[in-house]
């Protein structure tokens, strides 16, 4: 199976191998794919393929990590010129290195103190700082997204959990009112340098309310910056620069990425927040995608390009503003724009996206822009049911094989 | 009452204070506190009891209580009068009563003898005046259309201002709902900057994109100015928890009103404030009316200083500025060391909610006037001043005409003032920009790039 390579900054880690079967609608593995570091960032020294034993299809819940993960890659660096981790352990370095770099950064949280976090994203960490710098809160999302808004109009960096994205509808009206819009109406006087974060997207079967995707709800308020990780890389990288921001930044992650296992490298970096990735070069469609649809996309191409076709992959990362920049260069050599997100149809990033591009690069295309987004209904339970709700690598060839004609 | 409704409005006459004097009587001393005490085991509300019953015979009074405590009727005055006149830098203490004693819960409450100067007196008297002056102008800029939108006016309740600044330092923050011109004032904003603001002008305190409801003062630690009705409250629990953090010995007051008592929000930031030791103080200014709710319509409990239940609470006349000084105090000292405390200050407001509304169909004109002639803090101030003989009525007179004409002076700079720049839509959206563009409408006039 051809693995693709990645031009531009040098090899990835170990390239997964996975049976995909096109006709089956089967809950996709979880690959561990490459990702072509974006341009500024340092060289991930090539390596150990022995990543791809280590990962497996899941099927079972992922909010324990389960023994099938064969080697926890910490203390393991099997090159040395880069470590392997987990999605959440990396997320996990990136907040403990800014907090020892900043003795102003906190973490306040359901169950993100003693505990560790649900997502182990802050294991241990309460440990090494304290009671007062991993703070566990009761569960009242309003109020300590409200208390993390305030501290942060002093000068703390706090970092605020939400243990999952849509527990954060409760504190909309904060992180709208207060959060986006003090710079503003304070004429700059106060700063808001919050960090939103927590897991969001469809799950393994969690459900309904679980299972939401609040992109679309706070795409509009003016003020604040999203972004959506989706590799180990970018998900510390992320962290790290959400942090350093002034801005408010909504950090999205997805439930079923926190065990992907990468390489990442030891020496400290960050990622842009505003710039979008370029996960494959290619010269027929532009594909864009964020978060685990990056995934789906990246399963797809590789049935695409047996059959001969060439999609630029982008994960545009930022999603609030978008990276218009690289999308618009990656418009002009394609011409042909597919959107593939996890979404809902009506109102979510996908549907400003188009606009925008329309907008912007209307000149440039040679077929309408296409999205595809999850079903405009309530994630069900049933697993066969909610695999339909969601955008499946086989839709995304059919979607490509019909703008390429 | 005349609408039919149950809402009984009771003569609010202020009650008896009890002043340093030489010539009371021993006997009407003790008449006063039996009395006194009595009431207060009877009835729930203390501020609201019609203490007009109660008769006191002194020699030349009469019956309102009022007239008890207005010294200008030569009751008594006090023996030293060797104070000059108007010397508005004399420290010479004086003592003060409150009109009423603190109702505590799971505290002790503080004692009613308060201590003040002359110069705190006529400062009080004239920041009060400043900010009833300015709260008047702004209902005529109103109803002249330079100030649109909301416009939620603090006449009434100066005093909580006053008292609350007098005993706090610029590293202790207050944060408050949308009734904060005054606040504003009193932690150190300039009259001009106030109107300038209210005005949508470029020289406000927030460039003229806040408007009435976002007036902040960062280096004077003001957090504004916030218009959803509850959400300061965590805001200010947060603030109070940075201050933790930095080890700051400072506190936080995070005043909300009586219509805000019953969010959540501000149940769930008490419990964490309680569990984490935050040095923050919950003022609730009770006006008795949620916009045009009265209190006993919105609260199964309106004894908002209990609602902490396991957090201590003082109620405290918030007419007195004296009462709300001792009662911050006694808080922020309270709060540095134990913990989160809730101060209920009971206050009226003469405006209604805001300049729309007329104020007048949810309670009588009597109420309305009856509070302002036995409570209104600036009389009881100016009743003080001149028993005191620290200033005549006319230098108080003169001292208003002052006040007056600064007043109208910060309009008229005020009104000169341009309005900020078409540019100004699109700065502090963000604090760095990266070069997104903004869009107008229709995508093509307005165009601009975030600085």
């Amino acid at each position: 199976m051809a693995a693709r390579i990645h031009g531009g900054a040098g090899a990835g880690a170990a390239t997964a191998l996975s049976t995909f079967n096109p006709k089956k609608l089967v809950a996709p593995s979880r690959t561990n794919l490459p990702a072509a570091r974006s341009s500024k960032r340092c060289i991930v020294a090539g390596g150990g393929s022995d990543a791809s034993k280590s990962l497996s299809v899941r099927h079972s819940q992922k909010l324990i990590a389960s023994a099938a993960v064969a080697t926890k890659a910490e203390t393991s660096a099997t090159t040395g010129t880069g470590h392997e981790l987990l999605l959440f352990e990396a997320l996990q370095e990136g907040l403990e290195e800014e907090m020892d770099r900043d003795p102003h950064v906190c973490v306040m949280g359901e169950d993100v103190g003693h505990y560790g976090g649900s997502y182990k994203v802050t294991k241990g960490l309460a440990d090494k700082f304290g009671d007062l710098r991993v703070l566990d809160t009761p569960i009242c999302e309003n109020a300590f997204t409200g208390m993390g808004i305030g501290a942060a109009m002093t000068g703390l960096r706090p970092v605020i959990e939400g243990m999952n994205m849509g527990f954060l509808l409760l504190a909309f009206n904060q992180i709208s009112n207060n959060c986006g819009m003090l710079h503003y109406t304070s004429g700059g006087q106060f700063t808001i340098p919050v960090v939103i974060r927590g897991p969001g997207g469809v799950g393994r079967q969690l459900g309904a309310e679980h299972s939401q995707r609040l992109e679309s709800y706070f795409q509009s308020i003016p003020g604040i910056q999203m972004v959506a990780c989706s590799t180990p890389y970018n998900a510390k990288g992320l962290m790290k620069a959400a942090i350093r921001s002034e801005n408010p930044v909504i950090l999205f992650e997805h439930v079923l990425l926190y065990n992907l296992k990468e390489k990442i490298p030891d020496e400290e970096y960050i990622c842009n927040l505003e710039e979008a990735e370029m996960v494959r070069p290619g010269e027929h469609i532009t594909i864009l995608t964020y978060s685990r649809m990056r995934y789906h996309v990246m399963q797809a191409a590789k049935t695409l390009v047996n059959k001969g076709y060439d999609p630029e992959v982008i994960d545009i990362r930022s999603l609030k503003p978008f990276d218009l920049y690289t999308i618009g260069n990656s418009v002009k050599k394609t011409h042909r724009v597919l959107i593939v997100e996890e979404c809902m149809r009506t109102g979510g990033i996908g549907a400003s996206l188009t606009a925008a591009i329309n907008e912007n690069f209307h000149d440039y295309l040679d077929a309408p822009v296409m999205c595809l987004s999850s079903q405009d209904v309530p994630t069900p339970y049933a697993g066969t049911l909610e695999e339909w709700t969601v955008v499946q690598p086989a839709q995304i060839v059919t979607a490509v094989e019909q703008l390429c004609q | 009452n005349k609408r039919g409704g149950r809402v009984k409005l009771q003569p609010m006459v202020m009650p008896q204070s009890e002043f340093d004097h030489a010539e009371k009587e021993g006997a009407l001393y003790g008449k006063v506190m039996v009395h006194e005490s009595v009431e207060f085991l009877l009835v729930q509300k203390p501020v609201s009891v019609a203490f007009g019953r109660f008769a006191v015979k002194i020699k030349g009074g009469d019956m309102a209580l009022s007239r008890l405590t207005s010294r200008s009727n030569g009751i008594s005055r006090p023996l030293s009068t060797a104070f000059g006149r108007f010397i508005s830098t004399d420290t010479t203490p004086i003592t003060i009563e409150t009109s009423l004693p603190f109702t505590a819960h799971l505290c002790d409450p503080p004692s009613r003898s308060v201590e003040s100067s002359t110069q705190e007196l006529l400062d009080f008297f004239r920041t009060m005046a400043l900010m009833r002056r300015m709260e008047i102008a702004a209902d005529s800029l109103y109803k002249a259309k330079l100030i649109r939108g909301f416009c939620h006016l603090y006449d009434g309740q100066e005093a909580v201002a006053i008292g609350m600044e007098a005993v706090i330092t610029k590293k202790d923050a207050i944060i408050t709902a949308y009734r904060d011109h005054c606040i504003f004032l009193g932690r150190g904003g300039s009259l001009y900057e106030v109107f300038a603001e209210l005005m949508g002008r470029q020289d406000g305190c927030s460039k003229g994109k806040g408007g009435s409801m976002h007036f902040y003062k960062k280096d004077s630690s003001f957090y504004g100015g916030h218009g959803i009705v509850g959400a300061q409250v965590p805001l200010g629990c947060g603030i109070a928890f940075a201050q933790k953090y930095v080890k700051e010995e400072a506190v936080t007051f995070a005043m909300y009103g009586d219509g805000a008592a019953n969010q959540g929000q501000l149940f769930e930031a008490l419990n964490i404030s309680a569990l984490w030791d935050l040095p923050s103080i919950l003022v609730c200014e009770n006006n008795h009316y949620g916009m045009g709710t009265a209190e006993w319509r919105a609260a199964k409990s309106p004894s908002y200083y209990k609602r902490g239940d396991y957090v201590p609470g003082l109620k405290v006349d918030g007419m007195d500025a004296f009462a709300v000084k001792q009662a911050c105090k006694f808080a922020k000292e309270h709060a540095l060391k134990n913990g989160p405390i809730i101060l209920e200050m009971d206050t009226y407001r003469y405006h209604g909610h805001s300049m729309s509304d007329p104020g007048s169909t949810y309670r009588t004109r009597d109420e309305i006037s009856g509070v302002r002639q036995e409570r209104d803090p600036i009389e009881r101030i100016k009743k003080l001043v001149l028993s005191h003989d620290l200033a005549t009525e006319k230098e108080l007179k003169d001292m208003e005409k002052e006040i007056r004409k600064e007043v109208d002076d910060a309009i008229a700079k005020a009104k000169d003032c341009s309005m900020p720049e078409p540019s100004e839509l699109f700065t502090n959206v963000y604090v760095k920009g990266f070069g997104t563009k903004s869009f107008g409408a229709d995508r093509k006039e307005v165009k601009a790039a975030l600085p």
